[in-house]
């Protein structure tokens, strides 16, 4: 049986530049974490690599976060798995642009 | 008749502006790509509907873009822009040892023969290739390697990359002018360069005529004259007879010759465009008026064009790569303000008028002429 899909929520500059309208509802490889989250939406949304974490380092942006399930998973491990009710889509990730610029 | 399509840049999305020869009535589209900075928008000279746009965020870092339409729909191409090998470091600004970390591409120049061909020059300055249509890129790092990179120090906007000048008449030789290092040629098609700077004079280093360490701020080139090159730096106006082996000021009655926008006649090699800005502390036009000045002997020698240009409490800048002119028989000069005007004069800057006033700040100008 194929695994629920991860909900996953992205800045509206992100959505215009995919062209999807709302949340994403991608196929992850298991067990899910903030690595193959993101693995699953460049390769999903190749116009998107590079947007969340820097191509040759692979680090998150400095002004980009990673929230889920009322907790902040920006610094967390990329590869620690994601709590069960994102893994089981009944929490979206949330990809979220700092408040930066006035 | 041909007409001519204005690939404008701003802190907000790109626009494209069309129209005929007569240049009097525009169609604008866009914003392409609205709420990411444009820093550079070109057209390949093979084929005019394939466009390249540099598009990046504070949030989201750099992306690039092409369009195989000229414009009506584009596609995201490579944005993995290593350097090669370590890249070390360069100066700070408080002259401290500063490693070098890519930024955004601030400039790109689609090859003369061919339109898989594209170079992108970057912050922190290094200069790319793509020979696949912008999917992948290949450090030029003989520049970088140049072993003055470590004296290099950022201007005010960054230790940037701004301006790639082909060569017409020579495939392997090119020019680039970063701030604030300053102006290097290679005469073996990238694999090493020599810095051009002699002539040049900067108060602001401690040995105002070091071979690096200058803050160009843009280079032009006539294609029927490519030994020819006129220099905008920080301060000074500079032309250079000789492939920039040596460097003369021509700034004569300007009344300033801060600036950062500088170009040439379309027909007319030796008539030239710049737009004085009051100084490096006040980024805006002298005396709240919007003027170009012209050179039709080849500098020293000004005229102030204003004729449809705000005279009064105008306060706006115009940025390095925010000029153009376009090939058409009465040559057209463009250009971008930071208050969002773009103008155009179709006779090669007597008259002027806005096609756009109310664009987010333009921060570059190219014009593509069409068949």
């Amino acid at each position: 049986m194929r695994p629920p899909s991860v909900r996953v929520v992205l800045p509206s500059l992100l959505r215009d530049l995919a062209g999807v309208p709302g949340e994403l509802a991608l196929q992850v490889a298991r067990p899910v974490s903030q690595r193959t989250v993101i693995d699953a939406i460049e390769a999903t949304y190749p116009m998107l690599r590079g947007t969340l974490r820097d191509p040759a380092t692979g680090k998150r942006r400095a002004l980009v976060r990673f929230y889920a399930c009322e907790q902040d998973l920006s610094y967390h491990d990329a590869d620690t798995p994601l709590p069960d009710a994102v893994s089981l889509g009944t929490e979206p990730y949330l990809v979220v642009g700092a408040i930066a610029g006035g | 008749m041909s007409g001519v399509r204005v690939l404008v840049g701003t802190r907000k999305g790109a626009f494209i502006l069309t129209s005929d020869g007569k240049r009097d009535q525009w169609q604008v589209t866009g914003p392409h790509f609205p709420g990411f900075e444009l820093y550079h928008v070109k057209g390949s000279p093979v084929n005019p509907d394939r466009i390249y746009a540099s598009q990046s965020s504070g949030w989201f870092g750099q992306l690039m873009q092409r369009s195989d339409d000229g414009g009506l729909t584009w596609n995201t191409v490579g944005n993995d822009f290593t350097y090669d090998g370590v890249p070390g470091t360069h100066q700070w600004y408080d002259g401290t040892p500063h490693p070098w970390e890519f930024k955004r591409v601030w400039h790109i120049e689609p090859s003369l023969t061919d339109a898989d061909v594209v170079y992108a020059g970057v912050e922190d300055a290094g200069l790319f290739r793509s020979a696949d249509g912008g999917a992948t890129w290949s450090e030029l790092s003989g520049l970088r390697k140049h072993g003055s990179g470590p004296r290099w120090a950022p201007g005010a906007g960054g230790l940037c990359l701004h301006t790639i000048i082909l060569d017409p008449s020579n495939a392997q030789r090119m020019y680039v002018a970063i701030s604030a290092a300053g102006t290097f040629r290679t005469d073996d098609g990238g694999e090493t360069w020599s810095a051009i700077n002699r002539g040049l004079r900067s108060e602001f280093l401690p040995e105002p005529t070091a071979e690096v360490g200058h803050c160009v701020h843009k280079i032009a080139m006539h294609p029927s004259r490519p030994g020819t090159l006129f220099m905008q730096k920080h301060w000074d106006v500079m032309r250079s007879n000789d492939g920039g082996d040596n460097w003369h000021e021509i700034s004569g009655n300007l009344p300033t010759d801060f600036g950062f926008a500088i170009d040439v006649h379309a027909h007319e090699p030796e008539t030239l465009y710049v737009l004085p800005i009051t100084s490096d502390a006040h980024h805006f036009v002298p005396d709240g008026k919007l003027r170009v000045y012209r050179s039709r002997s080849g500098g020293n020698e000004w005229e102030a064009l204003s004729n449809g240009l705000p005279q009064e409490n105008c306060y706006v800048n115009v940025l390095r790569d925010a000029m153009a002119v376009d090939t058409l028989d009465e040559c057209g000069v463009y250009f971008g303000t930071t208050g969002g005007q773009v103008y155009v004069s179709p006779d090669g800057g007597d008259h002027w008028s806005a096609i756009v006033r109310d664009l987010p700040a333009v921060l570059s100008v190219e014009v593509q002429t069409l068949p």
